[in-house]
């Protein structure tokens, strides 16, 4: 068995994109941050924000369409800023797609070859195994107003590849697709990003997306990284309230932290309940505010007071949304906050019959969150 | 799809006249190229006579020939008028795409919030008088004119330049004239052109120049034709600019046509010289008119 | 990437540059005290002054202005009717002849247009004269008219009509309280395209005139043939500041209306 892929994690790899305290200036406004991270060979990188993070920007530095105004952007270790975009060893995939209307499909992919003055036998053979790869061969006399959109996007990413990048950029690259289609696409770019192995850096607001395809997720907020991590770590370690919100879905319980030892720290979260328990191994100041996060699946949901468990706390039903295989519960508390808790409908508390304004109990381990101090 | 009689009112009136002040003119004009020049008040022959009935009509058409296009054929000078015309037409339609595309790019580049006002600034004297635009430039180009002056007085020059009364100033006044009907069609074009495209060929490996080759410049094309047309055609006619500007040299068919009717008189071969300048021009119209139907149908 | 770049601003500048300085110097030459127009003796309003005595210019611009103001106002009703029927109407027997006959004056000479509508006027036996002026003046009028008017009803989405139908307005009705508010902006400029085309027209105006009818650019043509002459300069700058302020506010009025149409 081999080791897993996780170059980041090994101190003698040097990854092929390292990004050095680069910040951006638009006039005043500074969209990116001394922002510092760096990207392996062969990874599946997603950097993930709202609209507005400074995400775009971030990535059309990598393109070459913006210049840093500080710090610097290396490949291989070589500075990348006095290379400019058309000689850049990195290709972008538009979110427009930018295919070129007055082109065919064969020769919007042949464009970039052309440019390169790659001989014309060569770039015959490369569009016609790329245009194979994406499932485009039928269409490759037609124009762009003439496909698809799933069959647009398949011609912009074979443009972007077959020149070979080292770094395949991709701008939201299914934000236009409608959901069905998106989730059958993204798997197809994960199998085309396996086959060639090319390293693609994919910008995109939708957490679903980026939780599925990426092996590493930059989480950025108003032109700072808020967290790096693999999907899971992201979804079950969050190290902050805006990733845990960002992430999926999440109760946020703030309190007081009360008691602290080496295992876990007592939150005062409550008055009249006995303290949360949680387990953690970084140990938070006495006193201060920090914040307990809940993911619904780690909450359950009883008519009674449930023997046993680390913490439990009383409320009322507020609202039911079925969402077929499951259901999600909101609970109000005594004091009005509101926790999610998710069941299966096969087992859980749907059998059980609770419903609308029924009085129940919310209760879960002392693993199950996570205390944040920010 | 049935109509009221309000909506077929509403068609049948723009309809009708044009019916009878638009396309009858034509058919009278194309009878009276088929008659006979006549010392008459109209000065042609035959008049058409209905109340001889039929043998009237065959009478009528029996005299129409084609006599004036024989005579248009074998006169050299209305063959090198329509040649001369279309030849100045032509340069002056390339020298106004080279002007007018420069300008339409620099437009089309321009801040978003300063394009309306330069449009506006590019259209506005299309606004004034056409007759006052091709006046003004008489008192530029004259021998003792202010072009003349400043050259000589920056010393570019040693003696004035004849340039009134020469094709360079035809060309001059239809450059001036049409340019906007260039800048605007190829602005339209460029200006809702998405910017990503040039990125794209940027990221794909294309310098500026190659990238406005490549992409800029084929996809402003459906501008570029419509306004080759919109600047071709009317210039082939034109009167004003080759009467005022041009000189003796200059030779028009729209300046011919107006001296045959006004001061030679003669209304059927004046007529004669419309209907095949109007036959010339049939070409460049339908192709003008198919490319702005295609343009509405994509758009 | 979208960059304005020194060519651009060159190249702006110097276009502009071609398009403002003859008017320019023919405005400023218009005050010049020499009647030799192109040597400056000082300035001067005297030719103004004798522009307003000189009572055959008068006279024409009356004869323009009632022209172009008539023509202007019903090539501008046929026009939308037109602009209408081509947009509005679906396929209707005749139609390409229809919108043929709507583009082809765009880009007619002048001289074929002028030609042609004289000897119709001469083979119904029509004096010639101001009427036959503003009917050749409504027939090219109305066609650049039904052009801009369209273009505005092509982008104006029909089911804002349907929607007044479905609200149980009549066809008629829905015409005036819904589509009418919304092509007003196009009718206006139809309607000052048309009229500065009129004021404009010297070829066609020469062919359909008669005696004792003279438009302004019919006097200015037969004098300027003569030479540069510097009442004409003064004539100019008067037309071309007309032309400039009539611009500038309608221009200004239809973007406050614009502002009220979609805020």
């Amino acid at each position: 068995m081999t080791a897993p892929f996780a170059p980041w994690a090994d101190p003698a790899a040097s990854p092929l994109i390292e990004i050095r305290d680069v910040t951006k200036r638009f006039g005043a406004f500074e969209a990116v941050k001394s922002l510092s991270l760096n990207i392996y060979e062969r990874e599946f990188f997603a950097i993930l924000g709202p609209s507005g993070c400074g995400k775009t920007t971030l990535m059309r530095m990598l393109a070459g369409f913006e210049t840093p105004s500080e710090g610097a952007i290396l490949l291989d270790g070589e500075d990348l800023s006095p290379v400019p975009p058309a000689k850049r060893p990195v290709n972008m995939m538009f979110q427009s797609y930018a295919l070129f209307p007055h082109l065919t499909v064969e020769k919007n992919i042949a464009f970039g070859l052309k440019r390169e003055g790659t001989p014309s036998g060569e770039i015959a053979e490369r569009v016609t195994d790329i245009m194979r790869l994406v499932q485009l061969t039928d269409f490759a006399r037609r124009k762009p107003d003439q496909l698809s959109g799933g069959q647009r996007q398949r011609v912009a990413l074979a443009r972007a590849l077959v020149k070979r990048p080292r770094l395949l950029l991709l701008d939201e690259p299914l934000g236009a697709l409608d959901k069905k289609l998106r989730q059958e696409t993204q798997f197809e770019l994960m199998n085309i990003q396996e086959t060639l192995g090319t390293t693609f850096v994919i910008v995109t607001h939708d957490q679903e997306e980026a939780m599925t395809v990426s092996s590493r997720i930059a989480v950025m907020r108003a032109g700072e990284l808020a967290q790096v991590a693999t999907p899971a770590d992201l979804y079950e370690r969050p190290e902050s309230r805006f990733v845990a919100d960002f992430i999926g879905e999440v109760t946020i319980l703030e309190g007081r932290v009360s008691g602290a030892d080496a295992v876990g720290a007592t939150l005062s979260a409550m008055e009249g309940a006995p303290d949360l328990r949680v387990a953690t191994d970084t140990l938070p100041p006495l006193g201060e505010t920090a914040w307990l996060a809940l993911r619904p699946e780690t909450v359950t949901i009883t008519p009674d007071r449930p023997e046993g468990a680390d913490n439990a706390l009383p409320g009322t039903v507020l609202d039911i949304a079925y969402l077929g295989n499951l259901s999600t519960y909101h609970v109000a508390l005594a004091d009005g906050r509101v926790v999610k808790a998710q069941e299966s409908n096969r087992f859980g508390a749907n059998r059980r019959g609770i419903t609308w304004e029924d009085a129940v109990w919310v209760s879960w381990e002392e693993d199950a969150g996570v205390l944040l101090q920010a | 799809m049935t109509r009221t009689p309000g909506q077929r009112l509403l068609v049948a009136l723009p309809y009708l006249w044009l019916l009878v002040l638009f396309l009858a003119p034509f058919l009278i004009v194309l009878k009276i190229s088929l008659s006979d020049l006549a010392v008459a008040r109209p000065p042609y022959m035959p008049q058409f006579d209905l109340s001889e009935g039929w043998a009237g009509v065959a009478a009528f058409v029996d005299a129409l020939d084609v006599e004036n296009y024989v005579f248009l054929a074998e006169d050299s000078l209305y063959i090198n008028a329509y040649l001369s015309s279309l030849r100045i037409a032509a340069i002056s339609t390339v020298i106004t795409l080279l002007i007018g595309y420069a300008i339409a790019y620099a437009l089309a580049r321009a801040p978003r919030r300063w394009r309306p006002t330069l449009v506006m600034l590019v259209i506005l004297p299309f606004w004034t008088s056409f007759l006052i635009r091709v006046y003004a430039w008489i008192g530029i180009l004259k021998t003792e004119g202010l072009l003349n002056q400043a050259l000589l007085s920056v010393g570019l020059i040693g003696e004035p330049l004849t340039i009134l009364n020469t094709n360079t100033a035809v060309y001059i006044g239809i450059v001036y004239s049409y340019l906007p009907f260039m800048v605007l069609p190829v602005y339209a074009t460029l200006e809702k052109m998405d910017e990503s495209l040039l990125e794209a060929a940027a990221d794909l490996g294309s310098s500026r120049l190659a990238a406005f080759f490549l992409v800029t410049l084929p996809l402003s094309l459906p501008g570029v034709l419509a306004g080759c047309f919109l600047v071709f055609i009317p210039a082939i006619g034109e009167f004003v600019i080759p009467d005022l500007l041009g000189g003796s040299e200059t030779l028009m068919i729209g300046k011919t046509l107006w001296v045959e009717f006004f001061n030679n008189r003669d209304w059927p071969l004046a007529s004669a010289v419309a209907i095949v300048l109007l036959a010339l021009l049939i070409v460049p119209i339908v192709l003008f008119q198919r490319q702005q139907m295609r343009q509405e149908i994509g758009t | 990437m979208r960059r304005f770049s020194w060519f651009n601003a060159t190249s702006l500048a110097l276009g502009l540059a071609f398009l403002y300085l003859p008017i320019l110097i023919l405005v400023v030459y218009s005050f010049n005290e020499s009647r030799l127009v192109t040597v400056w003796g000082g300035f001067s309003t005297k030719w103004y002054g004798e522009l307003f005595r000189n009572e055959q210019f008068l006279e024409a611009a009356w004869v323009t202005l009632r022209v172009a103001l008539v023509s202007a106002t019903v090539a501008t009703v046929l026009g939308t009717l037109a602009a209408y029927a081509l947009v509005r109407a679906g396929r209707f027997r005749g139609r390409t002849l229809f919108s043929g006959m709507i583009y082809a004056p765009l880009v007619m000479p002048e001289v074929i247009t002028g030609l042609s509508l004289l000897l119709l006027f001469i083979s119904i036996g029509m004096d010639r004269g101001i009427v036959t002026i503003t009917l050749a003046h409504i027939t090219f009028g109305m066609c650049f008219a039904s052009v801009v008017v369209s273009s505005r009803l092509v982008a104006f989405d029909a089911s804002l009509e349907e929607a007044a139908c479905d609200l149980g307005c009549t066809p008629v009705q829905a015409f005036f309280s819904v589509t009418l508010p919304v092509i007003t902006p196009a009718i206006v400029a139809a309607w000052l395209l048309a009229f500065t085309l009129s004021l404009d027209d010297l070829v066609i105006a020469s062919f359909t005139s008669g005696p004792g009818a003279t438009t302004l650019p019919m006097k200015i043509y037969s004098q300027v043939r003569l030479g540069v002459t510097p009442e004409i300069n003064a004539l100019s700058t008067l037309l071309i500041g007309v032309v400039a302020l009539g611009v500038v506010a309608a221009s200004l009025a239809g973007k406050r209306m614009e502002g009220r149409a979609d805020p």
